[in-house]
């Protein structure tokens, strides 16, 4: 089936929204600024509603079904979350008020730094970054302060595993630091001595994935932190996959020096198609002073009648400014509930659940795909897609199947250490039921891989679309159905 | 598509074909099937560039995949093959033909020794096979 | 609550697994490091999470409590009731990134349409899915002009008029990259003209930046200035207030290069400064180098038409260290936002609501500008933000009418120590000529105290 678009569904005429008559005078615009053509669609509410409802029933979405993408954390959303980020007293408040008028909301968010940096073993933590990636970039800038401050400008090499998420490199590579990639060894591990071999005095830092994108701990980490911290960098840890040590084990105790979180994987903030994301760092105590401004801060302590004033204070070597305003607020309530709801007992038991969960599916499946390293993972594993007996079915071929079977696909692909990765992640959120129906259908579809390949090459067969021709896209390349009207 | 027996090749897979002292630069066939259908490419030098061996001279994109295209040799850029930003398919069709990217004066012609034959070529892209 | 597994069915699966207890599934873990006491609050209920976060709300004055005359860069919209009805939809709320189109023709086709209607209303050929918000946007045009050059042109000019906090932000990005030169938004006399930003533009200039309407609400003719600055083969990027576009000729009429934007006025609650949205949008020509995501319209292998997510050979996931910028989501629920808000108002409206913003910030400003002590600065055409100067500091004054449950306007003393003592007011379509005349009234009153 094909929704038009919106412009297609335009009639002149139509609008949505019905403003009030204008209650002041008439000003006129001067005629110079005043703009002709306006060539926006004219529709009704109705038209609307019909056209974007009928397009979200093309999605697949945790609400409808498993999610199980490897380093997505796809896991449940509560919709108290959605509540308590509308109410009017954080949804209807401007940024730049008076922070008397807006205590409630900096109580928040010094309760927030303080928890994440409680739940993550570290000193100091800024809210602003707005998703991984940028929260990448603020450590990656903080490291740099870091040396600059103590006047060592050799430190010019940042050291990234090979199974890294790519956001890493390119953070690095951003900031202006030469990147440098270290092996993974036989047991999915930072091979020390490759590791070893490059950590001079020109390395700045290490950004490590713990557990990393095999899913695996890594068994080294205090060795690793040692051999980094000895050469004089500083190691960063990729927070993505947070969710496995939650009230088990904290970063900040294994020596790692700053790290960036993830409110919409591990703090359970809705994905939304893409975004908003939430990327707040913590670090260590000897990096605080760096943290980019403002942070929230106490003005004036509070006493058994009052509560403290909060405000915002400036690091005394801040890397400064990294986004307007305070970072994605109503993603730092949807945050904060959740956190109170789990409270000081009972984060672990995400951690433990969706470490469970991840081990339980690898076990029930592991005889029948290939697991790229036989060890206890955390929480999610990587499984290649590939037999020797089914030469032409490749992972992509099983991940399309799988919608067929109603199941989101696993991250495919990536690490790009293993050939024909499938990456699967389960989350606590899932239960043994849902669990035990992916397995089936991933056992079933090796079957069909050896018996009927065609059945997989040309999958999915039951969704709204098929395969899409991606090489059209990025040839023809149309990416606006609306096309402008060239000034002669 | 064979290699053609009087070009050299670099392990990145390039190919480099000599006239007097101006070699010209492209990619194999082998590198362009790895790639799959290209997309889109771009010089990264114009004329009159300076570079060194494994500065990279062009980037190629399929749908999949990124490469640079580095230098095998060090020299001076005398022509870029302009048409190719366009006909990017060319580099799928004839790698070895149309789809020449550079055209180089050497600076050392001595690195060409360091370069594949095809038929050591040949062996080493059947060996990545494997 | 969120975790099915009963106790049972965790025994079992542990069993599978070959395991006794769950403390086993972290033997990897050093030991010493193990289930640290947290110190956090203990557990609470749904309904009291909820009592709990409703008092935290409370302790806010939220702009139903207050008559908002604060902008700035966040600006107070009334948002139809239809555009939460959508968002809240699970399907779109809690679906990832579409990176398997057979199942996310719905973000992916939103997006086509979020990339559409941004097009239209800036007037440029291509927009992107979106970045973070307007300030990280405007990081990121620098980023693209600094790539376009390859390094070789290393001149950034920024209009003293641009966001404060977009300037500060460019200047954080580029902290590392020692040979950047970032200029133009010094102190000058008077109100920067565009000539003064021209003295600097040379050949090594590699992007020249304005604001349209710019910070202090003005609206300039930038006609003339963009062929200067073309003329040396600089880029031209325009951070803009869509929702002005509505009323005013798009940038592509003095030939912009880059539009980047706050899209929050475009159906996005204040939520105390965020999540909002990056618009950013160019002409063909830096098309590919465009950060973020872009998705496309192609057929399937039945020949019907889809959308897919399109140049990701240019991302970070694939190139890693080369990759030009290392962004890897776009506001996705918050571009659906502004798409279903664009679309509900679409041509009428956006036009109608943009004529209101317009017309009381001018009565506004004629009411205003009649109070003795009280100076309505002339600064020539302006949307919905104007200048005015105060007889006592402008903090001074704000604390006052906040006793009046007034969110007065933005204190520029703080950014441009040559503006002391002036308030920068936005009156939008959410001010009635009673909320005005009101303001207008206590201004006087708490002057003369």
């Amino acid at each position: 089936m094909t929704e038009p678009t919106i412009f297609e569904i335009s009639s002149p005429g139509r609008t949505g929204v019905k403003f009030q008559a204008s209650d002041v005078p008439q000003f006129d615009v001067p005629k110079e600024f005043l703009r002709e053509q306006l060539p926006m669609p004219e529709v009704s509410e109705i038209d609307v509603i019909r056209h974007f409802t009928r397009l979200s029933q093309l999605n697949y979405c945790i609400d409808t079904g498993f999610y199980p993408l490897g380093s997505c954390t796809m896991k449940f959303n509560p919709r108290i979350n959605e509540v308590t980020a509308r109410l009017a007293g954080f949804g209807k408040v401007h940024p730049l008020q008076p922070v008397e008028t807006v205590q409630g909301s900096l109580a928040l968010m010094y309760d927030l730094q303080n928890w994440l940096g409680e739940i993550s073993g570290f000193s100091g933590v800024t809210l602003q970054p707005a998703a991984g990636a940028h929260g990448e970039y603020v450590g990656v800038m903080i490291i740099r302060a870091y040396h600059k401050d103590r006047k060592d400008s050799k430190r010019t090499k940042m050291i990234i595993p090979d199974s890294a998420h790519g956001t890493n490199p390119a953070s690095s590579a951003m900031s202006g630091f030469d990147v440098v990639a270290v092996a993974t060894d036989n047991n999915g591990n930072v091979d020390l001595d490759s590791l070893r071999a490059v950590c001079d005095d020109t390395v700045a830092g290490l950004m490590l994935t713990n557990p990393n994108t095999l899913g695996l701990f890594e068994q080294n980490v205090i060795e690793v932190v040692k051999i980094v911290h000895e050469a004089g960098g500083l190691v960063y840890g990729d927070g993505a996959n947070l969710n496995a040590l939650l009230g088990v084990v904290r970063p900040g105790d294994l020596g790692i020096d700053l790290m960036h979180f993830n409110l919409h994987k591990t703090f359970s903030t809705p994905h939304g198609g893409g975004g908003p994301g939430s990327g707040p760092v913590g670090v260590a105590a000897h990096l605080v002073d760096f943290l980019p401004c403002p942070i929230v801060g106490i003005l004036e302590e509070g006493s058994e009648d009052y509560p403290p004033l909060y405000g915002f204070v400036e690091p005394a070597k801040s890397i400064g400014r990294i986004k307007a305003f305070f970072g994605h607020f109503g993603m730092m309530v949807r945050a904060y509930t959740y956190i109170s709801m789990y409270g000081k007992e009972g984060l672990k038991n995400i951690a433990e659940g969706s470490v469970l969960n991840a081990n339980y599916l690898m076990t029930l499946l592991k005889d029948t795909y290939k697991l790229a390293y036989d060890r206890l993972c955390m929480h999610e594993f990587v499984l290649e897609g590939h037999w020797p007996d089914a030469p032409e079915v490749h992972a992509l071929d099983i991940a399309k199947r799988l919608m067929d079977y109603n199941f989101h696909p696993p991250t495919n692909y990536f690490p790009l250490i293993v050939p024909e990765a499938l990456m699967i992640e389960p989350t606590e959120t899932e239960s043994k039921q849902t669990l035990d129906l992916f397995a089936d259908a991933m056992l079933k579809i090796a079957e069909e891989a050896k018996t009927q390949p065609e059945l997989l090459k040309s999958a999915p067969h039951n969704t709204p679309i098929g395969r899409l021709d991606e090489v059209k896209a990025a040839k023809d390349l149309v990416l606006c159905c609306w096309i402008p009207e060239k000034n002669s | 598509m064979s290699n053609p027996s009087n070009f050299k090749f670099a392990k990145t897979d390039e190919w480099v074909s000599l006239e007097g002292n101006v070699a010209t630069i492209g990619v194999s066939d082998y590198a362009q099937s790895q790639l799959s259908d290209i997309v889109y490419l771009e010089f990264l030098v114009e004329p009159g560039d300076e570079f060194t061996t494994g500065d990279s001279l062009v980037t190629l994109e399929s749908v999949k995949a990124a490469a640079d295209v580095s230098s095998p040799v060090s020299g001076k850029v005398l022509e870029i093959n302009e048409a190719l930003t366009d006909d990017f398919e060319a580099v799928n069709a004839d790698p070895f033909g149309r789809a020449w990217m550079v055209k180089v004066e050497l600076s050392d012609p001595s690195e060409l020794d360091s370069l594949m034959t095809a038929d050591a070529y040949t062996t080493y892209c059947e060996e990545r096979d494997h | 609550m969120f975790i099915p597994n009963t106790e049972a069915e965790r025994d079992e699966m542990l069993q599978k697994i070959g395991l006794s207890r769950i403390e086993d599934l972290f033997s990897d873990v050093p030991k010493e490091f193990r289930y640290p006491d947290l110190n956090l609050p203990e557990a609470v209920s749904e309904m009291e999470a909820l009592q709990n976060l409703k008092d935290l709300a409370i302790a806010n004055d939220s702009t139903d409590d207050l008559i908002c005359f604060l902008g700035a860069g966040a600006y107070n919209h009334y948002i139809p009731a239809s555009v939460d009805a959508i968002i809240s939809r699970g399907e779109f709320l809690t679906a990832y990134t579409p990176y398997q189109p057979e199942v996310s023709q719905g973000t992916l086709q939103s997006i086509f349409e979020y990339q559409s209607l941004v097009a239209a209303l800036t007037g440029m050929d291509v927009s992107n899915a979106s970045h973070y918000d307007g300030a990280t946007a405007a990081a990121e045009a620098c980023v693209l002009a600094y790539h376009h050059f390859r390094g070789k042109r290393t001149k950034f000019i920024l209009s003293r008029y641009l966001h404060p906090h977009y300037r500060e932000t460019i200047k954080t990005y580029f902290q590392g990259y020692e040979k950047i030169q970032i200029t133009g938004d010094d102190a000058v006399e008077g109100f920067q003209a565009s000539e003064d930003l021209l003295k600097l533009v040379d050949t090594n200039t590699a992007i020249v930046y304005v604001q349209y309407p710019d910070f202090l609400g003005r609206i300039h003719d930038f006609k003339a200035f963009a062929e200067q600055v073309h003329a040396v083969g600089a880029i031209l990027a325009v951070s803009v207030n869509p929702l002005a576009l509505g009323l005013i000729k798009p940038p592509s009429e003095f030939d912009a290069d880059i539009v980047t934007g706050e899209g929050q006025p475009l159906g996005i609650p204040l939520s105390y400064g965020g999540p909002y949205l990056g618009l950013f949008a160019t002409k063909n020509q830096f098309m590919r180098k465009l950060a973020g995501r872009l998705v496309g319209e192609t057929v399937d292998n039945k020949g019907n038409k889809g959308y897919v997510l399109t140049l990701t050979a240019r991302e970070q996931h694939i190139r890693r260290e080369k990759a030009t910028s290392n962004i890897c989501s776009n506001q996705g629920l918050i571009a659906l936002t502004s798409t279903v808000y664009m679309s509900l108002l679409g041509k009428q409206g956006l036009r109608q609501v943009a004529k209101l913003n317009y017309d009381k910030a001018h009565y506004a400003a004629d009411q205003i500008s009649k109070l003795k002590g009280f100076e309505v600065l002339d600064l020539g055409a302006f949307f919905n933000e104007f200048v005015v100067r105060t007889p006592k500091p402008v903090s001074e004054l704000n604390s006052l009418l906040l006793d009046y449950d007034i969110l007065g306007g933005y204190d520029l003393s703080k950014d441009y120590p040559e503006l002391e003592n002036c308030m920068l007011l936005a009156v939008t379509e959410m001010n009635t000529k009673d909320d005005i005349d009101y303001l207008v009234e206590i201004l006087q009153e708490v002057s003369n105290d």
